[in-house]
Parts: C-alpha cells; sequence; structure tokens
C-alpha cells in the first residue's frame, strides 16, 4: 500500500456524471482529497499516464456480507475489502447477518475497528431490523446510528411482520437511518431452492416463485407511502418486482432500488447440472425476468448495481444442491459484468458510474460518488480492453464460490484509490 | 438395432441423459435375462469378483432388494448401506461418505437419496458406476425401464401409444422418467390429476395436461396411477385423501365407463389401496402390477451388466 502525498492521475477519460462532466484530463489526489490541478508536479509526487482509461469516482457496493464477526473461515472485513479494492471499490455496505447479528454498537464497533486496522476500503455497517434479525422487536437504531451504521436491514431474511417493517420504517426515519427491504414471502418460498420453471420441473427442484418476490415487494411500497420514509429494495430479480418499482416511483413513493450483475447476467439455465455456485436467493430467473431488469437498469428503475457479495466455503457449497447454503461472490466480477452493459450498448459509462458509485453514495449518504475539489480522493482506474480470466486461484476474496469462474472478461479496475491509499495498482 | 450402436454410458443417473436407442437397447438386454429368474439354479457367474453397494438414504423395501436380487443372479457382491440423511447432517458429507467408500474400490454404487442430483454430485467425486435408484423429486430411471419394458411386452411396441398418468406428477420421480421415457420412445403421455399435484410448466417435460381423470383414460392404452404421498405438513395440497379418492381415485366404474377394455394398469407400488387405486381394479383384468415388479430385477441386472461392461470396454 502506497502512501505518496500527491497522485497524480493523467490524460485520462474523467468521468464524473455527479458534475455532469466527460472530458480528457487529470485529476490531482493529496492528503486524502482531491485538489485542483497545479503547474507545477511537487517532488512527493506518483503520478500515472492513463490514457485510454477511465477515471470514475470509488465505486461503492451497497449490499455485501463480510462475515466478521462469526464466520471468518469465509470472509473477514480485511479479505472482503481487498477483494473490494481489487474489484475497483472504494467503499461497501456490510450486512448485519453476522454471528452474532450487527443489531448493537458493540458489534459494529468492532467491524469499524477491523476496518481501521486492516480494511481496503471504507466499510459502512448497515443493522439489524429487528434485535437478532428474529422479527420481533425493533433493535436500537439510535445507538447504532450513532456507533456509524448507514442503514438497517434483516437482509438473509424478510420481515414477515407487516406492522414490524411498518414500525421500524417510522422510527428509522426519526434517527435518519436507511430502511432497506429483502422482500420474500417465505410461505410461498420456503424450501425451494431455485426458481420455479422449467428448469425447476427438469431437475426435480421446489421451485420459488417470481410472486414470493413481487408479494413482498409490493407490500414495502404500501408501507412505504403509508410511513413516507425513504425504503431501499434490495437485490431485486423478477420482471414483476421491477415493474412494481417503477410504477410507485412514478407516483412519487420514495424508493430506492438495486439488481445485481448476476440478475442482468444469467438466467436459471446457469443452475443447469445443479451447479451450487448458481444458486442464491433470490434465485436466477428467466431470460425474460433478466431483459427486464436491464430495462430497469436504463430507464432509471434501478438507481444502483450492487453485487450482494455472499462468500461461502466448499462446506456449505459442495452439498446436494437442496442443502448448499444460498449466495455467491462478486466483488471482482461486478465491474467488468456491469462493462459488459456499456460494451453492448445497453447503458453508457456515465450511467454505469451512476449506478456503481454517485446512486449508492446518495441513497447511503456516504461521501464519495464525484470527483469535485474537495471531496474524498476515492478514485477507481478503469480499463475497459483489459482482459483477464477470472481464474479461483486470482479470487482474493476467501469465498471461491462464484458462477463465473473462468469466464474471460474484458475490462478490469487497474487502480483503485482510497483517501490518497493505493489499496489496488495493476499500473506500476 | 444399429450394428455400430454401443451402449456408452458408466452411469445411469437418468432417462434424460438416455437416448431412444440406449432405452431399448437396455429393454433388449433386460428381456434375454429375464429367463435367468425362472431357472432352477437362479444364477450366472457374469459379475463374479464385482462389488456392489446398496446406497440408500431414504427408506425402501421393493427397490432396494430387486437392485440386490438382480446383482446377486449375476453373482456379484452386494453391500447394504442405510444412512438416514439425519445422521448424516451431523456430521459426514455425501461426498466425504463417498470418498470413503471409493476407498474401498466398489464397481457400482446404487444410490437413492432424498436430494434431487445427489447421485450426479456422487458420480464427480468417485470412480464407480453410479445407478440412481430414486433422487429427490427428479428420476428413477430403472422403474421408468421396467414400466417401458412392461408395456412393450404387452403391447408389443411403445410408439403411437397414449400413457396416462394420474397422480402428484409434481413430487413423483417415477412420473418424470416415465414422461421422459415414454415420450422419448414415441408414445404420447398425459398427466392429470389436481392443479397442486403439477409440477410448474409440466408441458415443458413433453406431457399433456388432462383437466379430469375421466379425460386422461379415454382411449388411453395404459393407466398408471402414483402413490399419494399423505399430506404435507408445509404444503396444503389436497384436502383429504377421501375427497383424492372420489376425485382422482381410479376405480372399476370409471375404467368401464371412459377406458378402453384391453387398457394395461400400473403402479409403481406400493398402492394405497382405497386411494390411487381400487383393490378391484390393482388384482383385475388389465392388471400388470406384479409383472412390473419380475421385470425389475431383470432390468436392473441389465443396468449393472452395461454399467460394468462399459468399463471393461475401457
Amino acid at each position: 500500500m502506497t502512501r505518496a502525498k500527491t497522485i497524480i492521475l493523467q490524460n485520462g477519460r474523467v468521468l464524473d456524471p455527479a458534475a455532469d462532466r466527460d472530458f480528457i484530463g487529470e485529476i490531482w489526489l493529496q492528503d486524502g482529497l482531491i485538489v485542483p490541478a497545479q503547474q507545477k508536479h511537487p517532488e512527493d509526487c506518483i503520478s500515472f499516464d492513463l490514457q485510454g482509461k477511465w477515471i470514475v469516482p470509488g465505486l461503492i457496493d451497497m449490499h455485501v456480507h463480510l462475515r466478521e464477526p462469526g464466520e471468518e473461515y469465509k470472509e473477514t472485513v480485511e479479505s472482503g475489502t481487498r477483494a473490494a479494492a481489487a474489484g475497483g471499490f472504494t467503499a461497501v455496505a456490510c450486512m448485519p447477518n453476522t454471528r452474532p447479528v450487527n443489531d448493537c454498537a458493540s458489534v459494529t464497533q468492532l467491524i469499524l475497528e477491523a476496518t481501521a486496522e486492516k480494511g481496503s476500503a471504507r466499510v459502512y455497517p448497515v443493522g439489524a431490523i429487528s434485535a437478532g434479525s428474529k422479527g420481533t422487536g425493533l433493535a436500537e437504531y439510535g445507538e447504532l446510528k450513532e456507533a456509524g451504521v448507514v442503514a438497517v436491514t434483516d437482509d438473509g431474511l424478510p420481515v414477515l411482520d407487516s406492522q414490524l417493517m411498518r414500525r421500524a420504517m417510522e422510527y428509522a426515519g426519526s434517527h435518519e437511518l436507511l430502511v432497506i427491504s429483502h422482500s420474500e414471502e417465505i410461505a410461498l418460498s420456503r424450501n425451494g431452492s431455485m426458481n420455479e420453471g422449467v428448469v425447476s420441473t427438469r431437475l426435480g427442484l421446489r421451485g420459488i416463485p417470481v410472486a414470493a418476490e413481487a408479494i413482498m415487494v409490493y407490500r414495502e411500497i404500501a408501507l412505504a407511502e403509508l410511513t413516507g420514509q425513504h425504503t431501499h429494495i434490495a437485490h431485486v430479480s423478477t420482471a414483476a418486482a421491477t415493474e412494481l418499482i417503477r410504477q410507485a416511483t412514478a407516483r412519487g413513493v420514495r424508493l430506492t432500488a438495486e439488481t445485481t450483475p448476476h440478475y442482468f447476467t444469467l438466467t436459471e439455465e446457469a443452475v443447469a447440472d445443479y451447479n451450487t455456485n448458481a444458486k442464491m436467493n433470490p434465485p436466477l430467473r428467466t431470460e425474460g425476468d433478466r431483459m427486464a431488469i436491464i430495462k430497469g437498469l436504463q430507464d432509471g428503475t434501478f438507481d444502483a448495481i450492487a453485487t450482494d457479495h455472499a462468500p461461502h466455503s466448499v462446506l456449505e457449497k459442495e452439498l446436494e444442491f437442496d442443502r448448499a447454503a444460498n449466495g455467491i461472490i462478486g466483488l471482482e466480477t461486478s465491474l467488468a459484468l456491469s462493462l459488459a452493459l456499456v460494451r453492448d450498448g445497453l447503458i453508457d459509462a456515465a450511467r454505469l458510474v451512476e449506478l456503481m458509485s454517485v446512486a449508492p453514495a446518495r441513497i447511503l449518504k456516504v461521501t464519495g460518488g464525484n470527483l469535485a475539489e474537495g471531496n474524498v480522493a476515492d478514485v477507481t482506474v478503469v480499463d475497459p480492453d483489459r482482459e483477464f480470466v477470472f481464474t479461483e486461484g486470482s479470487i482474493l476474496s476467501k469465498g471461491k464460490n462464484s458462477p463465473f469462474l473462468d469466464w474471460t472478461f474484458q475490462g478490469k479496475a487497474v487502480l483503485t484509490v482510497m483517501g490518497s491509499r493505493i489499496t489496488h495498482n495493476e499500473l506500476s | 438395432m444399429n450394428k455400430d450402436y454401443r451402449f456408452e454410458h458408466k452411469h445411469i443417473l437418468g432417462i434424460e441423459q438416455l437416448s431412444a436407442a440406449d432405452i431399448f437397447y437396455i429393454l433388449d438386454i433386460a428381456i434375454s435375462f429375464k429367463e435367468i429368474s425362472n431357472r432352477p439354479i437362479k444364477k450366472v457367474p457374469t459379475l463374479k469378483g464385482k462389488t456392489i453397494i446398496n446406497f440408500f438414504f431414504e427408506p425402501s423395501t421393493r427397490t432396494r432388494l430387486s437392485f440386490e436380487i438382480a446383482a446377486k443372479r449375476m453373482s456379484a457382491d452386494t453391500f447394504n448401506i442405510a444412512a438416514s440423511t439425519s445422521s448424516a447432517t451431523k456430521g459426514e458429507s455425501l461426498i466425504d461418505t463417498a470418498r470413503n467408500l471409493q476407498a474401498m474400490s466398489p464397481d457400482i454404487i446404487i444410490i437413492r437419496h432424498g436430494s434431487s442430483g445427489s447421485p450426479g454430485l456422487l458420480a464427480r467425486h468417485v470412480d464407480a458406476s453410479i445407478i440412481n435408484a430414486g433422487d429427490g423429486t427428479h428420476e428413477h430411471p430403472s422403474q421408468a425401464l421396467l414400466d417401458t419394458m412392461t408395456v412393450r411386452e404387452h403391447k408389443g411396441k411403445i410408439e403411437g401409444l397414449i400413457i396416462a398418468i394420474v397422480g402428484d406428477i409434481a413430487h413423483s420421480r417415477v412420473a418424470h422418467s416415465n414422461i421422459l421415457a415414454f415420450t422419448k420412445l414415441g408414445a404420447k403421455v398425459r398427466v392429470a390429476g389436481p392443479a397442486t399435484f403439477m409440477p410448474a410448466m409440466v408441458e415443458s417435460l413433453g406431457a399433456q395436461v388432462c383437466t379430469s381423470v375421466a379425460e386422461a383414460v379415454s382411449d388411453a392404452d395404459v393407466i398408471m396411477a402414483l402413490r399419494i404421498q399423505k399430506e404435507r405438513q408445509d404444503d396444503p395440497l389436497i384436502p383429504s385423501l377421501r375427497e383424492y379418492a372420489q376425485f382422482y381415485g381410479i376405480n372399476r366404474a370409471l375404467l368401464e365407463k371412459h377406458a378402453r377394455p384391453d387398457a394395461l394398469i400400473m403402479h409403481p407400488g406400493p398402492i394405497n389401496r382405497g386411494v390411487e387405486m381400487n383393490p378391484d381394479v390393482a388384482d383385475g383384468a388389465g392388471s400388470v402390477i406384479l409383472e412390473q415388479v419380475t421385470n425389475g430385477v431383470a432390468v436392473r441386472m441389465a443396468l449393472l451388466y452395461l454399467v460394468m461392461g462399459q468399463e471393461g470396454t475401457e
């Protein structure tokens, strides 16, 4: 990790959609901040010639599982943020379903201490909606907020009790915390292990119908309308939920939503021969859903791309399909998969930066997301042409559970700078 | 039979992986083996010195016994392991158990397991041939083979026949394998039962959905009823066995009114008499239910022989 007084990024394509800027030029970083370019290079500086590369505000992944505390054999703050930096991320928001659950200040502090000590990215802890994520009483949001959480969710599980969810939205509003919903009607999804449809029937696996997501997304919309509180829908996988969100946003409901690279890249066919690395919740859906997700990214229905990075070890994945754990890693493939949308002409580069940096910063109300002078020096350099093969040996996350193993990608983060600290460097 | 044909499957994981030529070849071999069971000395030395493990994670009487008799009539050494899935949860994973079995050099592992796809998982981690004796709600290939064998013996062909399968299609690996097998051999398969018993997009398997049992059995050459599981705690599929019997049970009156007189009556067993099938049907004219059991031994002898033959030619 290098820390020079001044880092000069030259001759790159500066993409700063927050300020509607897209130009070839340079960005100077000094003492953790973006500073105005000067005539003369100072003595203590590193400069990079970035011809053909993009200089973008540091990417922010608003939905990851770092597994610390409690499941450090799957991932730690250290390994997870190293994977994040390699994937071009300068910040991640980590979900509270650790052991113990992050439902109190001491767990939040533990995560933040680990980050201060060993982190390669900013970590924004997300607290639990309910104590222990048990779905009964509220967690202590005031104390969580003071300890440093940026949002609350029971992610991994839905909040089944509608009254509890209503109160969570209201009470979170009083503490200026965002509520993130894992939208799933358990009665419909219970014991299901993949999308309900042609492939589940062929493989003899219990399916999870689209309605399991759509029903709960609609409930969250109704509760967001009732309470007037900003609510964020996590990991949307279906055309049905996308349309519900589109309509709600259009009539002014304070709603934001994210989807993931796997939902806009893969379909249920990826489960093919019981591939547990294609098992996640919500599950991969159909081609029609995939196309609808892409449309939602194009028309603004989705605000953000997040990974739902969910590392597991072989202990949870080398199992019978219906017993294998849900979830895949995503930090080191997210940018490449999203860049594929740009290369295919489905979204433009500015929109990609909006989805992966500007919007997450705005939704979580955290620093970053733009390249304005005076802002934090969180910057990612993207080489849109760099080819790489995503091999198991190259993965920095402790989890190797990816459906993209051995895929050849085009486009990669080649330099990641977080607060003037170089956290990833493939340039020199 | 094309003389260039070779049976090239090391494992029998499902009907999905078999071609029509494979299935006919298995049935031809099974028919040639059938008479062994009628000899005074019911034993041939074909698989002498081969080690076969029956690895059953779910209770089974007839399938396990059928495989064991088949193996013994071929002179193989057989061993039975009845593992409960719950004890596996406590410690060893399926893959670990498989590796331990592999260390004892079995030639064939016959597996029944509650998780769909587990035979394939096993096949990826051991050198032995794997035969699927029923995995979750996925496939039960030897059952479909003995069913097609039985129908072919009675009707002389499969192509062009109409096969009606009645019952819980969604949770039946027998139905799944039979739909695949009969359609691959050129028959038309109809399925009937309440909508709660139909898997999502069942038509994608190649079956035609009938709204009533009467419609399904009309003009059918074969009528197969499936065993009804007791009501599931977490999923209310039918209100009661009583109502099911009334609307979807196969009884004599239904057959006399709607079915062809020469329709074959089949059931994979064990029968809930008076629920999915009345005794007067199960034991009456056209019933080939016990022949299915007899053919089961012959089909399984053929499968054991063929997966070993594959090894021998390598």
